[in-house]
């Protein structure tokens, strides 16, 4: 090399140098405020978890979140059935029949109810649901969860029965299998590994949205008696007690905040294993 | 949907007509709403929370496709899709509680003495400020973790020619990668946008009830205690402007996401 080449050279390298470090300090920057986050949950939560906290309702000094944990129990599995099915069916119609007028319209509306805000989710069930059934509801929170879950549920499996290659299906219709038949014996099952983890992250993401909850569910000091009751949820507490000047409250916040992050984090692994375990086989 | 909210929101229309967007004064009392107040400080905090978020992001991602150290990578990118996970709620309780006293305290005297027009007023941590700085800090995996994918739909044919030109790694991301994969960034970054707009519980949780702030807060702040028809209606209008705006901002930055990845394809090809 010349050496003006040679000096030519490192300055590039030098300017590659700072990218580099210019890149690092931006992980840094990044990690810094959600590390932070985190370490507030998991130190002032497991400051102020207690047995009485798992045990004993919503209400003074030394209360739990018991009712406010069935609850979220209660509308998760609610919204489950609703949604999961329902978006398994959406996503194999938009797979099997990915070129019909429907289908594409179908997966367009799927990408925009994604990306509509979760409340506006809320304020569509309090407008049909609530206002027809005239009060809060359990079922009506649990209807809005749905919601939220069924753009994810149906472009999951959408996405993973279109990997599943054409001459099974050939091979099912060739045996005189019905499209429904081929859909749902031998596409589902092949695809069901990856579906049921993209379940496990729809689900964890709805244990965490609140937003539509507000004023659907809304809120509820005791254990509801039906389904048709307003019932109190672990999100929907934090959001209250935050808004309180309570030291007290502040810390049950806290602690039901871990019990939320540590519900979300255990289904994202336990989802990410499943589909590890699905790549090498 | 979008049907459902307009017929609760009919009332509304009805009785403010277009002063709905233009006018600030929101006093459910006396039954006069205008949204521009909302609309206003969602472009506020929505920008300055992306002038922090995009950079970063940006960084982010292209430390985990092309200029961070490869055993690093891996580590860094689950750590931030755990992070992704977390709640909003999460993040407006520790807004509340923790980040806010720190502005109180520290920060905002330390602006207040710099002065001009962008820091007057009382420190009450909570606000404007501390919404934008939750928002940057919510979007950041967002951002970096769809321009990661962008990135690395470039063909790597694309950064080896490059490299064997004798490109340092950043002359390839500078000249090769980033031109290819402009249009999936900028997509990223619309995605961002549209989060920001409609992100609810955090900033309800730290711009409090003087909602003047965010449409998404306004709206789970007082639609729960909404009395009259007309606040509801209101409030609904709000919403189905919201929709209006984020259903904008997705489909444009789908539409960019999408041909940035055939254009990738079409290369590989």
């Amino acid at each position: 090399m010349t050496p003006e080449l040679e000096s030519a050279y490192s300055g590039r390298k030098l300017a590659s140098r700072f990218a580099t470090g210019a890149s690092s300090v931006a992980v840094v920057l990044a990690l810094l405020p959600l590390v932070a986050v985190f370490a507030y949950v998991v130190s002032r939560g497991a400051r102020a978890i207690s047995i009485p906290f798992f045990v004993e309702p919503i209400g003074e000094r030394g209360a739990g979140m018991a009712n406010a944990i069935v609850g979220t129990i209660q509308l998760v599995f609610l919204a489950s059935a609703m949604g999961i099915p329902l978006g398994i069916m959406a996503g194999l119609y938009l797979a099997e029949y990915k070129a019909t007028r429907l289908a594409r319209a179908v997966r367009f509306s799927a990408d925009v109810l994604a990306g509509v805000p979760s409340i506006l989710v809320g304020v569509v069930v309090y407008a049909v649901v609530v206002v027809w059934m005239k009060q809060f509801s359990a079922f009506a929170g649990a209807a809005a969860l749905a919601i939220v879950m069924l753009p994810l549920v149906a472009r999951t499996t959408d996405e993973l029965a279109r990997a599943v290659p054409d001459s099974l299906r050939e091979a099912a219709l060739a045996l005189g299998a019905s499209r429904w038949r081929t859909a749902l014996f031998v596409v589902l099952r092949t695809a069901a590994p990856g579906i049921r983890s993209g379940c496990l992250l729809a689900v964890a993401r709805v244990c965490g949205e609140t937003a539509p909850l507000l004023f659907t569910a809304y809120n509820n000091r005791f254990y509801n008696d039906s389904l048709l009751d307003p019932t109190s949820t672990l999100q929907v507490q934090i959001f209250t007690y935050t808004m309180t000047p309570n030291d007290d409250w502040h810390a049950q916040a806290w602690a039901a905040a871990l019990v939320l992050v540590a519900i979300v984090i255990v289904l994202g692994v336990v989802a990410r294993r499943l589909l590890d375990e699905k790549v090498p086989g | 949907m979008a049907v459902s909210v307009a017929r609760i929101a009919w009332p509304s229309i009805q009785a403010s007509g277009f002063s709905f967007v233009t006018t600030s004064v929101w006093d459910p009392s006396r039954g006069v709403f205008g949204a521009l107040a909302f609309v206003w400080g969602t472009i506020l905090t929505s920008t300055v929370a992306l002038i922090l978020a995009v950079p970063i992001g940006l960084g982010v991602a292209l430390f985990l496709t092309d200029l961070g150290p490869p055993h690093l990578r891996k580590p860094v990118s689950s750590l931030v899709e755990l992070l992704a996970a977390i709640p909003s709620v999460v993040y407006g309780l520790w807004a509340a509680l923790v980040l806010a006293p720190i502005l109180r305290t520290t920060v905002q005297p330390a602006l207040a003495k710099i002065g001009g027009p962008l820091f007057r007023g009382p420190n009450v941590g909570f606000g404007i400020l501390c919404a934008s700085l939750v928002l940057a800090i919510m979007l950041l995996p967002t951002i970096a973790s769809v321009s990661r994918d962008v990135l690395r739909a470039v063909p790597a044919e694309l950064r080896e020619g490059a490299l064997a030109l004798g490109a340092t790694p950043w002359d390839a991301v500078r000249l090769v990668v980033l031109p290819h994969a402009r249009h999936g960034v900028f997509g990223a970054i619309l995605l961002g946008v549209g989060r920001a707009v409609g992100e609810t519980m955090a900033v309800a949780a730290v711009v409090g009830s003087r909602a003047d702030i965010s449409p998404s807060s306004v709206i789970a702040n007082e639609f729960p205690v909404a009395s009259s028809e007309l606040h509801i209606a209101a409030l609904a209008e709000v919403g189905l402007l919201l929709f209006v705006i984020t259903v904008a901002f997705n489909v444009a930055a789908r539409i960019l996401v999408a041909r940035s990845n055939k254009s990738a394809a079409g290369a590989q090809a």
